[in-house]
């Protein structure tokens, strides 16, 4: 396998786990929004489906491109596809 | 005061005019004490900052099409997240979210979910890649992807229709305040409103938005949290409202079952008494109360509309690299976060403020006359925007016959709550800031689609660049203008039109913009089926539904984009795979596109 053959194959190994979180906390979840409303789990004292409504997936999906731009900048570095500061 | 160039001083001057602007704020403040009127104070926040930005996008004035259409690529990435927040959130973000969430509850924080999810899409399936392409437009990546005057030609349509339909909403907005805050009617103000717009874009570009979005942000973002934090403190609700508001929450939960909520019900006929546009509180405020499918495909089409929208893709063309593309989409999400997180806080303190008994601005279970003497109620029921009646005839208020305009949570409530009025000011400056910056980067997208694709690409590719130039800035005042003129109809609500806009972006936009990064055998053919086929579908199935057709798999007005997206990818797919793969040329293109370093696909100057 050429090295950009196995520069894609990463990258599309960290996207699809990106998208999964994603899923998970933008659509996953609320599939349980009764669940989420009736659980003894409460978030600063909020009901957990108005928490994750109001700041919980939002604040993960903050986290998750920060994560997600590290790990690419990572592999990047790794196959030295870095760009030139000057670029 | 600042030595070397522009863009190394940018902390220290958005520094001086952040707090040049708390000084004004402060000094409003004093002339309020002192006896200023309340109109005059309104008049002076909204000309006072849109002067600002008027002399901002003046002296970003440019004849470099780099710096007109990109702004140069030198925008560093945390100030790109904040214009591409101010981008993002528009008028309807500013002032009918809070009201939205107020209404509905949790059915409508899917808007939440979904405004703020679909960056997660933007930053790992496009952004980077069309920062690395190196276009100038989103239909030049379509056009040179796929080849063809046809697939730049149907980008180009598709995003018109999405932008445009987007873009009346928010000119009505700058319309709406201007014409509050200035005293003007509504029509005349459309135009005073659209003149502000045209003055921070014309001269300058991309690098003129750029430059006011980020001032923008800084009005708006100030705006929202002030008065969110001042009255929760206030109340004693929590000195930092986000984390504290658990005991409000439930607080108000009691007092919906306390007043009756849902039990008791307003006749038809009472409920004609009410203005247009006014509503009750109906629904529960931290309950579930939707299915989870209403829910998620809701969520669904505003995330994928969020990947489709060429006014917020383009702001990652303006970045210096690919890697600082994708960090500025993570600021960007962050510094709407920032809003968008106060935006249920807001709705929450809101309606404890008038809800509750024990407070002294609640007004549920009071006498009806009592309330129709306070000065805000009577100034906002003049406004058209808050309505009481004593349908049982008991002479108290009760939560059922209390009404309210969306725009009024956020408008309204600092002087509901209290506050001085030098805080409804800032506010109307605010939601000013937050419309015209949106309005400003979706003129831009289209008149530069226009202007870009068509014009120089198709129709006169020889042209110089003074001449193209030109071209791009008589169609931005066209384009505004025409948005100006059907706004002031006032045909469709500033929400629905919105959401409107991200179901047609989704549909023609969505999967022709990841298959040409992410599948190489997407070909012209497949691409151009693709965004007509689900423009049409999405358009025709909206239609239908309107005209009384009654759906299916719960697809409503709202959520047509998963009609349109779906027969996108399908015809996207079934087309490229009957006709020829793309040339060895196109396929090398792909793979350049998929790393970070070397040449762009187009060059600097195109």
């Amino acid at each position: 396998m050429s090295k950009q053959q196995q520069h894609w194959e990463k990258t599309r190994t960290l996207l699809f786990v990106t998208l999964a979180i994603w899923f998970v906390f933008s659509i996953g979840i609320f599939f349980f929004g009764a669940e989420m409303e009736a659980s003894s789990i409460r978030p600063l004292g909020y009901p957990l489906s108005y928490y994750m409504t109001c700041q919980g997936s939002l604040g993960i999906f903050v986290i998750l491109i920060f994560w997600f731009a590290n790990r690419q900048e990572k592999i990047d570095e790794e196959f030295g596809y870095t760009e030139r500061e000057d670029d | 005061m600042f030595k070397g160039k522009f863009i190394d001083n940018l902390p220290k001057i958005y520094g001086t005019y952040t707090g040049g602007f708390i000084v004004f704020i402060i000094l409003m403040a004093i002339a309020e004490q002192a006896g200023m009127s309340a109109k005059l104070i309104g008049i002076f926040f909204v000309a006072f900052t849109v002067l600002i930005y008027a002399l901002i996008g003046y002296l970003s004035r440019t004849m470099q099409t780099d710096a007109y259409y990109v702004a140069g690529r030198q925008v560093p990435t945390v100030f790109n997240g904040m214009a591409t927040a101010a981008d993002w959130m528009s008028g309807a973000s500013f002032v009918a979210m809070a009201g939205g969430i107020y209404f509905k509850g949790y059915g409508y924080m899917a808007l939440l979910v979904g405004w703020t999810g679909g960056y997660v899409l933007v930053a790992s399936l496009l952004a980077p890649y069309l920062r690395k392409f190196g276009c100038y437009t989103v239909p030049d990546f379509i056009g040179t992807r796929y080849g063809g005057n046809l697939a730049r030609l149907s980008a180009v349509i598709v995003l018109t229709v999405a932008s445009f339909t987007y873009v009346t909403a928010q000119i009505n907005a700058t319309g709406t305040i201007a014409s509050v805050a200035l005293d003007i009617p509504f029509e005349i103000a459309v135009y005073v409103g659209l003149a502000s717009i045209l003055m921070c874009s014309m001269l300058g570009g991309m690098r003129a938005v750029t430059w006011t979005q980020v001032a923008q942000y800084i009005v708006l973002i100030i705006a929202y949290l002030l008065p969110v934090f001042w009255i929760s403190n206030k109340m004693g609700a929590g000195v930092f409202p986000h984390f504290m508001l658990a005991d409000e929450v439930a607080r108000i939960a009691e007092l919906e079952a306390q007043f009756g909520l849902g039990e008791i019900k307003n006749s038809a006929a009472d409920l004609k008494q009410v203005p247009k546009g006014l509503a009750g509180i109906t629904k529960a405020h931290a309950e579930v109360n939707t299915t989870p499918w209403k829910f998620i495909s809701l969520a669904v089409c505003m995330m994928a509309g969020t990947a489709s929208l060429p006014h917020v893709m383009m702001r990652y063309f303006t970045t210096p690299s690919v890697k600082a593309a994708r960090r500025s989409v993570g600021w960007s999400l962050f510094f709407i976060f920032l809003l968008y997180s106060s935006a249920p806080m807001l709705a929450t303190l809101s309606k404890l403020s008038l809800m509750d008994p024990n407070l002294a601005t609640g007004i549920i279970g009071k006498s009806i006359t009592e309330v129709q003497a306070i000065d805000w109620y009577q100034n906002w029921n003049q406004a058209n925007l808050m309505f009481v009646s004593d349908f049982n005839g008991n002479g108290t208020l009760e939560l059922n016959e209390f009404f309210m305009g969306g725009k009024a949570v956020v408008l309204a409530t600092p002087e509901i709550a209290g506050l001085p009025y030098v805080i409804s000011g800032l506010v109307a400056a605010g939601g000013m800031a937050a419309a015209m910056s949106t309005a400003d980067g979706l003129v831009l997208a289209i008149s530069n689609a226009l202007s870009h694709d068509i014009y120089y690409k198709m129709i006169n590719p020889k042209a110089e660049t003074a001449k193209r130039l030109i071209v791009a800035r008589v169609l931005l005042v066209l384009i505004g203008f025409a948005g100006a003129t059907i706004a002031a109809l006032e045909i469709q609500g500033i929400l629905g039109s919105v959401i409107w806009a991200f179901d047609f972006a989704m549909s023609g936009l969505f999967f022709p913009l990841v298959l040409g990064v992410w599948w190489k055998r997407a070909n012209a053919q497949g691409a151009v089926a693709g965004m007509l086929g689900g423009l049409i579908a999405g358009s025709a199935y909206l239609i239908a539904v309107r005209s009384g057709y009654p759906g299916f798999w719960g697809v409503t007005q709202l959520t047509f984009g998963i009609v349109g997206s779906l027969v996108s990818l399908v015809l996207m797919v079934v087309v490229s795979l009957m006709t020829k793969a793309p040339d060895a040329a196109t396929q090398r293109m792909v793979d350049e596109v998929r790393i970070p370093s070397g040449k762009a696909i187009l060059g600097k100057q195109h």
